[in-house]
């Protein structure tokens, strides 16, 4: 009979799949150190100091915020209270929410611990996208607050007769069924005016998120690829 | 080896085994159900509007899979620790205990999730309603239950392979169902970081569907081939061993490709791509090894002047067959097409995914734990050669044509959705329903509700099939 061979050898792929499973693993617990450290909610004096957190701190709703391309990284990144120049923010332009940019860090964390419980409780995810997750059946709200459909340029803020993009935000949520923009609505899930204020924040938040540039273009195009 | 795999009679674990399977079946109706239900939203908004919305729909459409498919992984178990230890099921009073606590939990899940819905914004509602998170939804109380009940079923899986004869197949389902137990704990905290929320969700989810539940399919898939065909455990074992070695050392790392776009560093989009990039070579192993130990053993038997087939379930083997080009097809060629960053930057959160999803899950686990179901009723039955029925048949071109029509309308779907919405049209509000307003999108939606309903038809044919194939006298007792 022939020598016997490794690569028929049990023990041998036993073994492998021992030594390959634990290198893997050992991999992945070190890297989820190091994105654990990164991805860690950023604080007030962050953003007052102008440090850069791919996860701002809760304060950010008081700044604020836009989506621009950065030349050094190729692609778009949440600018906070203006941009540099080169796509870094400078944490510098306020922009009012619900009428105040005073926020204080122990406020804002209050709202927006109000918005992400919400965010669960509604069950946005298994209709919406949230930073590109969830279900496909209404618009991905990774970006939601930069949608120029809030804006001053868009049909949201007359629809609901408010004046800002946060209060047209929050009458829509609290009222989804009332202001159709497609046949297929959002059903009113029972909404009240404070929660509406937090989902509000935690939508601003999650724009400021560091998301590598996804998604691609966002509010950039009207009508054509390359179009402004 | 006790032999006993033809028969069921007499052995608790098998007569546990198929109260999951039967209350696994149940579930996997509703699953299909509530998918109708959600398919007809997408051509009928209107269609119970403010009654059971998408968002309900859906959760109990991916909720009951995902139960359905953990009942029937915990069925398969008890079915064949017997046959592979040797022994009876350590601590069976315990698991049927636990079979009720768990259906019960179930039940109750599910009627407040069809009842009431949604709560206010506190953490009463994430304790008693629902937890709002894609897949693991279950309220907390459930989650807490859902640990109980895991911690009982590995403690008897593992106290019978220590006390019986413990086979490969037995030492890879012990590490497998304890890595699989335990990931279950990273999707239970809330954090107001949703980044950080979406790192951890990811733990259970991909962890489990990627690597834990592709490595018990290949084990399950190793038992089948033994069983079945009598193919040579030596063999066999060590074709699990390799796929082992390649399904956790592409799978564990290639969860970064979740990590491209929720917050995380870029450094995830090389290690996604190299790793992921990897993942469907172990599901072509798996296609091989099925397709090789069912020719090498047919061929002995062939040169010995038998000219009888070597499958002694054809049913079942028809399912593990379409498990190993299933998995391959719908984990393996559908999750490439979309896993490199430069692609997924557009189809991430597109229907692209939900034609992904819907492949994988039916090619990779329902075939093989339908396959399963089979093997328990012949062995219920007492029938040494079971065979296809009208029904058994037409069932399973039903589901998997229905599938495959669902799948294939989905990614046409998520064409439409990355060329208008996404790279068009920038992801925008606008955008989104532009996309969705398309008249290709909208017949995409029109022929996946239609093959939907062909799915649907299969599974009444094959609950017809589970329900009388067992006297059938086509069978060989």
């Amino acid at each position: 009979m022939a020598k016997k061979s490794v690569w028929s050898d049990n023990r041998f792929w036993q073994r492998s799949a021992a030594w390959i499973t634990g290198f893997a693993s050992v991999l992945l617990i070190w890297l989820t150190f190091d994105t654990m450290a990164q991805i860690t909610i950023g604080t007030d004096s962050d953003l007052k100091n102008g440090v850069t957190k791919r996860v701002p701190g809760p304060t950010v709703i008081n700044y604020k915020i836009t989506y621009e391309m950065s030349s050094k990284r190729g692609h778009e990144v949440p600018i906070i209270g203006g941009n540099d120049g080169q796509g870094m923010s400078l944490f510098q332009e306020k922009e009012k929410f619900f009428g105040r940019d005073d926020w204080s860090e122990e406020e804002a964390t209050e709202l927006l611990h109000l918005g992400k419980l919400g965010s669960q409780v509604k069950n946005c995810m298994n209709c919406h996208t949230l930073l590109g997750n969830g279900a496909y059946y209404a618009p991905d709200l990774t970006k939601a607050w930069l949608d120029p459909q809030w804006g001053p340029d868009g049909s949201m803020q007359a629809m609901t007769g408010k004046n800002t993009k946060e209060e047209a935000m929050a009458e829509f949520l609290q009222n989804p069924s009332k202001y159709p923009t497609h046949s297929r609505m959002m059903p009113n899930l029972g909404i009240t005016a404070e929660e509406a204020k937090g989902l509000v924040a935690f939508l601003k938040h999650m724009s400021s998120i560091d998301t590598n540039g996804f998604p691609r273009n966002f509010g950039k195009i009207e009508g054509a690829v390359h179009g402004k | 080896m006790a032999n006993n795999h033809l028969t069921g009679i007499g052995s608790e674990s098998k007569e546990l085994a198929t109260w999951y399977f039967t209350f696994a079946a149940i579930l996997f109706g509703a699953q299909l159900l509530f998918g109708l239900v959600a398919a007809i939203q997408y051509v009928m908004p209107g269609f119970l509007f403010e009654v059971l919305d998408f968002s309900v729909a859906r959760m109990l459409h991916i909720n009951a899979l995902v139960v359905w498919m953990v009942f029937a992984m915990f069925g398969a178990v008890y079915w064949l620790l017997p046959d592979e230890t040797g022994i009876e099921t350590v601590g069976i009073k315990i698991g049927k205990l636990l079979f009720w606590v768990f259906a019960a939990a179930i039940v109750v899940v599910v009627l407040v999730y069809l009842f009431i819905q949604v709560g206010s914004a506190d953490e009463m509602s994430i304790w008693f309603i629902h937890e709002g998170r894609e897949y693991i939804e279950a309220p907390r109380w459930a989650d807490l239950g859902i640990v109980v009940v895991a911690l009982g079923f590995v403690a008897n899986l593992f106290l019978t392979g220590m006390k019986g004869k413990q086979t490969g197949i037995v030492t890879v389902l012990m590490a497998d169902m304890i890595a699989f137990a335990g990931l279950y704990l990273c999707g239970m905290f809330f954090t107001d970081n949703i980044s950080m929320d979406q790192y951890w969700w990811w733990w259970v989810i991909h962890l489990w569907v990627e690597a834990t539940w592709e490595v018990y399919v290949g084990a399950l898939a190793a038992y089948g081939l033994i069983t079945m065909l009598g193919a040579h455990r030596k063999v066999v074992e060590m074709w699990l061993w390799i796929e082992v070695t390649m399904l956790f050392g592409s799978g564990i790392l290639g969860m970064g490709h979740h990590y491209f776009w929720i917050g995380t560093p870029e450094y995830w989009w090389e290690i996604g791509a190299l790793f992921s990039a990897l993942e469907p070579l172990p599901l072509v192993a798996m296609f091989i090894h099925v397709l090789y130990d069912w020719g090498k053993t047919q061929g002995e038997q062939d040169a010995q002047g038998l000219e009888v087939s070597v499958i002694r379930n054809k049913p079942a083997f028809t399912w593990f067959v379409l498990n190993a080009f299933g998995n391959f097809l719908g984990a393996g060629i559908w999750g490439f097409f979309h896993t490199l960053p430069q692609v997924n930057l557009y189809t991430h959160g597109t229907q692209f995914t939900s034609a992904h999803g819907h492949l994988a899950f039916f090619g990779a686990y329902a075939t093989i734990l339908i396959g399963m179901m089979y093997i328990a009723i012949q062995g219920t039955n007492g029938i040494k050669v079971m065979n296809h029925t009208r029904s058994s048949i037409w069932s399973v071109s039903l589901l998997t044509g229905g599938m495959m029509g669902m799948t294939v309308a989905l990614t046409v779907a998520g064409y439409v959705q990355v060329l208008v919405s996404r790279a068009q049209m920038g992801a925008t509000w606008a955008g989104y329903f532009d996309g969705q307003s398309g008249m290709w999108f909208a017949q995409a939606m029109d022929w996946r509700l239609l093959m939907g309903v062909v799915m649907f038809l299969g599974f009444a044919l094959l609950a017809k099939d589970f329900l009388t194939t067992g006297k059938n006298p086509v069978h060989q007792r």
